[in-house]
């Protein structure tokens, strides 16, 4: 189970990242990246699910059980609240961007590199 | 498991500066604060003594009981940690008494732009005592959605939103890189504790030990997680190929944000990479370090090259900070073969390459205000008009080409020392020829400033009504430009702080 739960957050990565290299709209980037985290998450939770009760394993653990097996769980929970705060500043900049012109355009954001 | 005083004390420094943040921008609201702008800038600067005073009461604890755990093991205070927030403080210091004149043209706002500073100065204070991979990455967005905001926030330039742009989606795509990477990581161990309290259970490095593996870094999962890794942190270090952003934000957001970025931002990120690298990926240090010295080399090499090509002073140190990324990178590699000696050099390393950047950004600050742009071009003169900061931008190009009897030289010998002992002279050398290329593009705005005449007529016509430098942005300039020369001549102190700092790592 591990595995294909392992083969969907590697296939979610790679379409994320396909669409942060490929589109050229702000905001379709950003909806990218959310894929990109999400696909982490899955793999953080498969994870907590299937691999961290191995740490129990080892002497002194037995007493955190639950620790090690939830950590995987809390830092999916910390990436979606972090990737809501990150997805709101950049649509504020999105606004402040189309404020000034007419284009939200990652390729027409070329003023510096000149 | 409750979280005890005890708890709050450890983590005062970031509390301490995060309530400070708050009260700076709730202050603003006060009419006394309203009428006069310079009371929000003296209580930002002032109220940093409470952070500070918070670390040194914990130095004295962790020198007295040695490193001291909280939250459950979320959290550790040695004195790396602690070395590594007096650094983060005093650059946050700094670029506010440096930025109070340039905060102006934020009016109403300048106090909210402190604020942020401060936010992510908290954050990264906590990035520096991050003991598993959960408060790691929490710590490190704090630090910087803070700074994305800051680098957009003169809204009315379009430069300065495309940096925030800019940095954001990469930060985004970089965290997501790391994150992956830590999944791989605590799969693989099953725990996300970088370092823990005896009996605390066992950590990463530990955990890995046990299952063995023959493969490169002890197991496929763990490679992917070290790669990944490298990938997430690297875009923070901004070392080649994750340096695009660098030269961009440096340039289009406000002076500022790309003086608190090289400094503080990136003294933080070497620290993490440090205690990550060092701790949880200790059994596999031949292999990393191996990948660093390679990166090390690339990175310096092509800094330095495309820096010779630079007409902005921003983008010039944009490109001066890649370089700088790959010498500190040096020091990690040498930390990769065990000892103090590697990690104390990246520390001091970080310590004289603050002092030599904040004086450079700040007298490049100064000097864009007074010249009127922002090109080395229109720099020619500046020498003579404008003495002081060409004298202090003089001394801080100096130090970061290394030249005795600066700062810059003896970090640099001190990372190269680490180098050679590390087995590593190739590394010393690629890093000796570096910073003779980079000499060329150093001192050539150094001679523009003061060999060359200045343009018959003004470049700008109200560069003379600009209104002055602020006592308070002298007293900047003068305090970094004297720390450049004075850690050149007595490095004693900064290098004890430093080997101390370095020795807390490796228990």
């Amino acid at each position: 189970m591990l595995e294909r739960l392992l083969i969907v957050s590697a296939v979610l990565f790679c379409i994320g990242l396909y669409g942060v290299l490929s589109r050229r709209h702000v905001i379709a980037i950003l909806m990218s990246l959310e894929i990109m985290f999400n696909a982490v998450n899955v793999a953080l939770v498969a994870f907590s699910r299937y691999a961290a009760p191995a740490a129990l394993r080892f002497p002194g653990a037995a007493e955190d059980a639950e620790r090690f097996a939830l950590a995987g769980q809390t830092l999916a929970l910390f990436v979606i609240v972090v990737a809501a705060a990150e997805v709101a500043l950049g649509l504020a900049l999105v606004i402040a961007i189309a404020r000034r012109r007419d284009s939200i355009n990652i390729s027409d954001l070329n003023l510096l590199r000149r | 498991m409750g979280i005890t005083g005890r708890d709050i004390f450890l983590i005062a420094p970031e509390l301490a500066l995060a309530a400070l943040a708050a009260a700076v921008v709730l202050l603003d609201l006060a009419p006394a604060f309203r009428r006069n702008e310079r009371l929000g800038q003296a209580a930002a600067i002032g109220g940093l003594i409470v952070p500070v005073a918070f670390g040194a009461a914990l130095w004295v604890d962790v020198h007295a009981n040695g490193a001291q755990y909280g939250f459950n093991g979320a959290l550790v205070v040695d004195k790396f940690a602690l070395y590594v927030k007096f650094l983060v403080a005093a650059a946050a210091g700094l670029t506010l008494l440096a930025s109070g004149g340039y905060a102006r043209r934020f009016r109403p706002y300048q106090a909210e732009f402190a604020g942020l500073l401060l936010f992510s100065a908290s954050g990264l204070m906590l990035l520096a005592a991050a003991a598993d991979l959960i408060t790691i990455y929490v710590a490190l967005e704090l630090a910087t959605l803070p700074v994305v905001a800051m680098a957009a926030f003169a809204k009315t330039r379009a430069e300065s939103l495309e940096a925030g742009v800019k940095y954001l989606l990469l930060s985004a795509a970089s965290s997501a890189f790391l994150l992956y990477g830590f999944a791989f990581l605590y799969g693989a161990s099953g725990t996300m504790q970088v370092v823990a309290p005896e009996g605390g259970g066992p950590t990463i490095a530990q955990a890995l030990a046990q299952s063995g593996g023959g493969a490169p870094f002890g197991g496929f999962a763990v490679m992917a997680a070290a790669i990944l890794a490298v990938a997430g942190f690297g875009f923070k270090l901004s070392i080649v190929p994750f340096h695009m952003w660098t030269p961009d934000v440096y340039e289009g957001a406000p002076t500022p944000v790309g003086a608190f970025l090289a400094t503080a931002s990136k003294a933080a990120a070497f620290a993490v990479v440090l205690r990550v690298f060092m701790e949880a990926f200790g059994g596999a240090s031949a292999d990393w370090g191996g990948l660093f010295a390679a990166l090390a080399a690339v990175t310096m090499t092509l800094g330095n090259l495309v820096a010779i090509a630079q007409r902005n002073v921003k983008r010039l140190l944009g490109y001066s900070a890649v370089a700088h990324a790959g010498y500190l990178l040096i020091g990690v590699a040498a930390a990769s073969q065990g000892g103090a000696l590697g990690a104390s050099s990246v520390l001091f390393y970080l310590g004289a390459y603050a002092a030599m950047t904040l004086a450079a950004f700040f007298a490049a600050m100064t000097l864009a205000e007074r010249v009127g742009g922002e090109r080395i071009e229109d720099l020619a003169g500046a020498g003579r008009r404008f003495p002081f900061p060409a004298l202090v931008l003089a001394v801080a190009l100096i130090g970061l080409t290394g030249i005795p009897p600066t700062a810059g030289f003896m970090g640099k010998l001190f990372l190269f020392n680490a180098a050679v002992n590390a087995g590593l002279v190739w590394l010393a050398v690629v890093g000796a020829v570096n910073s003779a290329v980079s000499a060329y593009y150093y001192v050539g705005v150094i001679r523009t400033m003061h060999l060359r005449d200045a343009p018959d007529v003004p470049p700008s016509p109200d560069a003379d009504a600009a209104p002055r430098t602020p006592l308070a942005a002298k007293t900047a300039l003068g305090v970094t430009a004297l720390a450049v020369v004075a850690l050149g001549f007595w490095p004693g102190g900064l290098l004890a702080a430093a080997r101390a700092a370095a020795e807390s790592l490796l228990r």
